[in-house]
């Protein structure tokens, strides 16, 4: 059990070193041949360890294999160690499945690309910081995986690195994130300075003694476990592009279409989801932090399901829809539901990869043609695609038949997002509430979007340049095999795993890898609600689908027609709510306004000039020097600003102290 | 082994290369290739010596260990007082490791006055192990001050257009400060009769109104060494008119003299003053670490951005050496030996380019990757490890002194860890415009990638870059009980004092 773990973790690091590092030496078959293979083998140890633990005696639910020492210092103890309980080894067969179908996949939707390499080193180094994130054993274990991935993204979506808008996408991703991380980084400290640990094992049993306590912070007098809570969803919420920080994820669609597929849909995107589940004995002592966590599911489900009905790019449709799905993970946490959470993550990560890998055949098809505008009628020179996408787009519009055979019959989506709705409004609380009225709501956008994505891509008569026409065609059987192999996942994931994850034998299949009280008393709820709650999804689905087949396959003159009827709206949902614009005014420009201010102005008149420049020039400078800080400039006060700053927070430490 | 003068034998080796530089007879390229030839092999023993300090290190004891002890000027009280411990054996490492690697990079960059370059060099490295190994307060402000002048011909001999006004710059800047830290000295010398540093940590009983202005006059001397913002503008003209080699150690190792000195003298000989101006320093450095953040990220010079990112990132190391527990000051502690690998790697990343080049604006580059993909992959590695990305050295120095010091206050961890996603910002925005992109313009489309002597350069900081983020254990550890001590004393000489203001 300790090598497979070892093995997991650690081959797709040996690939990608070898792959990365002689990439020059050994070439791209070699190269994708190691970085395959390694992946494959993990996915099939996974499963092993999979079916291990999640099946095993209750006693045996839980592996700790120790490395080594990372950090010690004073009391502060770290160390290397992989974790494995239900809860990680769901994620590792998710992680392993997904990610060597995306490498198969890479080697024919790269096969034309310069560095393939280089490509597959990224990607098998990806999966590396991944596992070390579900596998880690304490806080900052945790860290090292988060910013890791974040790395691999980072030079992913910039893996194209002569398109300025790729360049500028992967710092959006990485900076962007980094706010996330700082939030988490304080969470650690909290929970630190609280706990004396970031152990997960010493922080839960712990972490009961604190549910009362206060703590200052910032010089508020709040709740600590509520504070460290909080800390760390601002974590999650840049890492799984919450409503706020959700800015990166559609432009990260710059990168190539499987990094979408594995980073931006299946794995990465996820771990914010995961990192509440797997502190959910921390949240759950928590409500305060648990509304906010449903609030901000629920409200980015929504929103981001506005933005992608407008949506031409279709990899950005799908990101949206991405978002929107990561909104349902986080308001099931909200309401206590981790496990239906991590249903939801499960069967989204097969349905999304491959809703992904199938654009991507079809933009393969196209010719790097990512413009739904461009497409239509596709069917005929894709038809395996064609019909693939069409399970991706019914398991993510949650297609099935509720209550026969005991919990209805369906797509796997159908399944996990219904769950969630169910055990949204199984809270019986205000949050639970709104959070199960948004979702039903996005339910409806969900299945008009994804119907719309077809109807444009595959229906009607193509509207490209002939030329690309002429030279479509369907994929190769190395892009087809993964989506083959994500297209069975989609269709029985739910189906199977039902009863494991959320049906009559969660508790023997989680064990305690999940806070326990919490879940038993939502799905008890969750599966006590009326008929009406079960049936309504389903119905919002099919409407939307139909809504969506008049709009644009029976009478396409009508989109151009609402659109006209509700000029400012669609103006706001295309222009995705103005956070970009927000953003760039509210604190990029700023930023370097400030940064430009502070050089010229701060360090080069002020210091240079009162300090070393100043005192050669004498007093008769001095003075001069002086008046200008009656100026009026804005950088002037912007400094003066800065000194006030130091002189205030100097005197309320003082004052402390 | 251990009967060997093995501190004296550091810091006097490299001066024996410098004589052998000065004597050095013939044409002149035969001499400039013996002088680079005889330096780079003195340093390279100096550091093979070194490494016995610590292979015989041990890493359980807090004190000094090493000495040496020898009368000097015995009527002064002024001896000749050499030991290490956990705090300063790896800054001595670091020096002795930084030094080759200078020699190595200066190879074709320096092409007049070799002789006279190397022995500049050869004489620093004395002056700065000596630093590092001095408990006599006399040895200690002779070496402190003496590396002020190869550093001073350096910039100001093998510098950039500018190199005289930044050069005086520098030299006014620091010696102002030592000026009044020498007071200081005299000061303390006054109260107990000798220079001796460990029996100044004993015996030196300050009132507070006493160790108030010592401080301060400690303070100004350190605080410009650092640099600590507002005393912070020499750096970026120093940096900008420095010869690579010359960025390289100056961020490397002369900035840690400040950190150093507080380490030494600040905190054990004055702890209530110490306490007392905690927040002050805390200010000045939260101030550093967001001000000069922002700062970097409109330069338009490598160099300069690189330079302002050093002063943000000592801001971490100020912090936390006074929030005064065990994760602040070895956090701060580790992270000046991390950006003493990091800083002078990616001033050295910018010395390659500048070689071929011989421009620093960032705006000259763009698309190096497609000619320079080994250049891409170490200098992404540096970006990566600067901005204090897990697994990689900067990220344990930064994250031990930002626990330590939210554990301490609150606000002084919230607003530096602010700095993490500025110095992000900064960092990869100056890898994008030099490295990603299009190779468009026409002067770049002949430059080459890294030659061996270069990888050789950075081969070595690439490892200790890993080895000090994946296992830092080699390097916390040993220095564990020298911090305790020091902080152990500190509480003690402050509980002390309350009970002093206590009693009636």
């Amino acid at each position: 059990m300790d090598l497979a773990v070892k093995l997991i973790v650690f081959l797709p690091l040996l690939a990608a070193a070898i792959a990365g590092l002689f990439c020059r030496v050994i070439g791209d078959r070699p190269a994708q041949f190691v970085t395959c293979a390694a992946l494959l083998a993990a996915a099939v140890l996974s499963c092993w360890v999979f079916v291990r633990i999640g099946f095993g005696p209750a006693d045996q639910k839980l592996v700790v294999v120790k490395l080594s020492t990372w950090i010690g210092s004073g009391t502060l103890d770290v160390d290397w160690a992989l974790r494995i309980d239900t809860l990680t080894a769901v994620m590792l067969v998710v992680v392993t499945v997904v990610s060597s179908m995306v490498h198969v996949y890479s080697v024919g939707y790269m096969a034309e690309d310069a560095s393939i390499p280089r490509f597959m080193a990224y990607l098998s180094l990806f999966t590396f910081f991944m596992l070390m994130l579900v596998t880690s054993d304490n806080l900052v274990q945790m860290f090292f995986g988060w910013e890791g991935v974040g790395l691999a993204s980072y030079l992913l979506i910039g893996f194209w690195f002569d398109k300025p808008s790729a360049n500028a996408a992967a710092i959006k991703a990485f900076l962007v994130n980094r706010v996330g991380d700082f939030g988490f980084a304080l969470g650690i400290f909290a929970v630190w300075m609280l706990t004396g640990s970031v152990s997960f094992n010493e922080i839960f049993a712990k972490a009961g003694d604190f549910a009362k306590m206060n703590i200052q912070f910032l010089g508020m007098e709040l709740n600590a476990l509520t504070t460290c809570c909080l800390l760390l969803f601002v974590g999650a919420m840049g890492k799984s592009a919450q409503l706020g920080l959700h800015t990166w994820l559609p432009d990260a669609m710059e990168g190539p279409t499987p990094v979408s597929a594995l980073i931006h849909a299946a794995t990465m995107v996820t771990a914010g989801v995961f990192m509440v589940a797997r502190l959910s004995p921390l949240f759950e002592l928590s409500q305060t932090a648990l509304a906010v966590v449903t609030l901000v599911g629920a409200a980015t489900a929504f929103f981001a399901a506005t933005v992608g009905l407008t949506q031409f790019d279709i990899k950005r449709v799908i990101a949206y829809s991405t978002c929107s799905q990561l909104g349902y993970m986080f308001f099931a946490c909200g309401v206590g539901a981790y496990s239906a959470a991590m249903f939801h993550l499960m069967t989204h990560a097969f349905f999304k990869a491959l809703l992904f890998l199938g654009a991507g055949s079809v933009i393969h098809c196209l010719h790097h043609e990512q413009d739904m505008r461009a497409m239509g009628g596709v069917r005929e020179k894709a038809p395996q695609t064609f019909a693939l996408m069409w399970v991706g787009t019914l398991a993510l519009a949650g297609i099935g038949v509720p209550v026969i055979l005991g919990h209805g019959l369906g797509f796997a989506g159908f399944y996990s997002k219904d769950i969630i709705l169910e055990a949204a409004f199984g809270a019986h609380s205000t949050v639970g509430f709104v959070a199960f009225w948004l979702g039903i709501l996005g339910a409806f956008m969900t299945a008009f979007y994804s119907a719309r994505l077809m109807f444009m891509t595959f229906y009607g008569k193509y509207r490209g340049d002939h030329h690309t026409w002429d030279h479509a065609h369907e994929s190769p059987p190395s892009m087809l095999i993964p989506l083959y192999v994500l297209g069975l996942g989609a269709v029985f994931a739910g189906i199977v795993a039902y009863n494991w994850f959320v049906g009559d034998s969660w508790q023997a299949f989680w064990g305690k890898s999940i806070a326990i009280a919490s879940t038993k008393e939502i799905l008890h709820h969750a599966h006590e609600v009326p008929l009406w709650v079960k049936v309504l999804p389903l119905v919002m689905a099919l409407s939307g689908i139909a809504l969506s087949y008049l709009y644009y396959v029976k009478s396409p003159d009508l989109p151009a027609r609402t659109i006209a009827a509700f000029p400012s709206l669609h103006r706001f949902f295309f222009n995705k709510w103005f956070f970009d614009e927000l953003y760039d005014r509210l604190f990029v420009r700023p930023s370097l306004a400030l940064g430009k201010a502070l050089w010229k102005k701060g360090d080069v008149a002020i210091i240079d000039g009162v300090g070393p420049d100043g005192i050669a020039a004498g007093t008769q400078g001095f003075s001069s020097v002086l008046s200008r800080f009656q100026s009026g400039y804005l950088y002037h006060y912007a400094f003066a600003m800065l000194v006030g700053v130091a002189g205030l927070v100097t005197y309320f430490l003082l004052a402390k102290g | 082994m251990s009967s060997w003068p093995l501190l004296s034998l550091v810091i006097f080796l490299p001066l024996v290369g410098a004589l052998f530089c000065l004597v050095v007879q013939g044409p002149k390229e035969v001499v400039d290739r013996n002088c680079r030839s005889a330096a780079l092999m003195t340093s390279l023993v100096t550091f093979a010596v070194s490494l016995l300090l610590w292979t015989g290190f041990d890493p359980t004891k807090a004190g000094f260990q090493f000495v040496e002890k020898a009368a000097w000027v015995p009527a002064l009280g002024i001896g000749y007082h050499l030991g290490v411990d956990g705090i300063s054996v790896f800054f001595v490492l670091l020096s002795t490791l930084l030094t080759p690697i200078c020699i190595l990079a200066s190879w074709e960059a320096i092409e007049h006055r070799v002789r006279e370059y190397m022995i500049a060099f050869l004489v620093l490295e004395t002056f700065m192990v000596g630093m590092f190994c001095a408990l006599d307060f006399a040895l200690f402000y002779v070496f402190f001050e003496g590396v002020l002048i190869p550093m001073f011909l350096i910039i100001g001999v093998w510098g950039g257009k500018r190199r005289v006004y930044s050069a005086f710059k520098f030299f006014l800047y620091t010696l102002a400060g030592s000026v009044l830290m020498l007071l200081a000295i005299i000061a303390i010398y006054w109260q107990i009769g000798t220079t001796d540093i460990p029996t100044a940590m004993e015996k030196l009983n300050l009132s507070f109104a006493w160790q108030f202005w010592l401080w301060l006059a400690f303070f100004a001397s350190f605080a410009v060494k650092v640099p600590m913002w507002p005393v912070h503008t020499w750096l970026p003209d120093a940096h900008v008119e420095a010869p690579t080699a010359g960025s390289v150690i100056l961020a490397g190792v002369l900035l840690k003299m400040g950190g150093y000195g507080f380490l030494r003298l600040s905190v054990p000989l004055l702890p209530e003053a110490t306490q007392y101006f905690a927040p002050l320093v805390f200010g000045l450095s939260i101030v550093a670490v967001i001000y000069t953040s922002l700062v970097a990220l409109v330069q338009e010079d490598m160099k300069k951005l690189i330079a302002y990112s050093s002063v943000a990132h000592m801001g971490f190391v100020t912090i936390g050496i006074f929030v005064m527990n065990a994760q602040g000051v070895q956090g701060s502690i580790f992270q000046m030996l991390s950006h003493g690998i990091v800083s002078a790697a990616l001033f050295l990343c910018v010395g390659v380019i500048y070689d071929r080049m011989h421009t620093r604006e960032i705006a000259a580059y763009g698309g190096l990757v497609h000619r320079m993909p080994r250049y891409a992959f170490v200098f992404l590695f540096f970006t990566l490890a600067s901005v204090g990305l897990p697994g990689l050295s900067g990220f344990v120095g930064e994250f031990l002194v930002l626990i330590g010091a939210f554990k301490a206050n609150t606000w002084v961890g919230t607003l530096a860890s602010t700095g993490v996603v500025l110095g992000a910002a900064y960092a990869l925005w100056l890898y994008r415009k030099v490295v990603f992109g299009e190779l468009t313009k026409d002067s770049l489309k002949a430059i080459l990638d890294m030659n061996r002597r270069e990888m050789a350069i950075f081969a070595p900081l690439v490892l200790l870059a890993l080895w000090m983020g994946i296992y830092p254990a080699s390097f916390l550890d040993p220095m564990a009980p020298a911090v305790d001590k020091l902080i152990g004393d500190y509480q003690a000489a402050l509980k002390l004092a309350r009970t002093a203001a206590l009693a009636p």
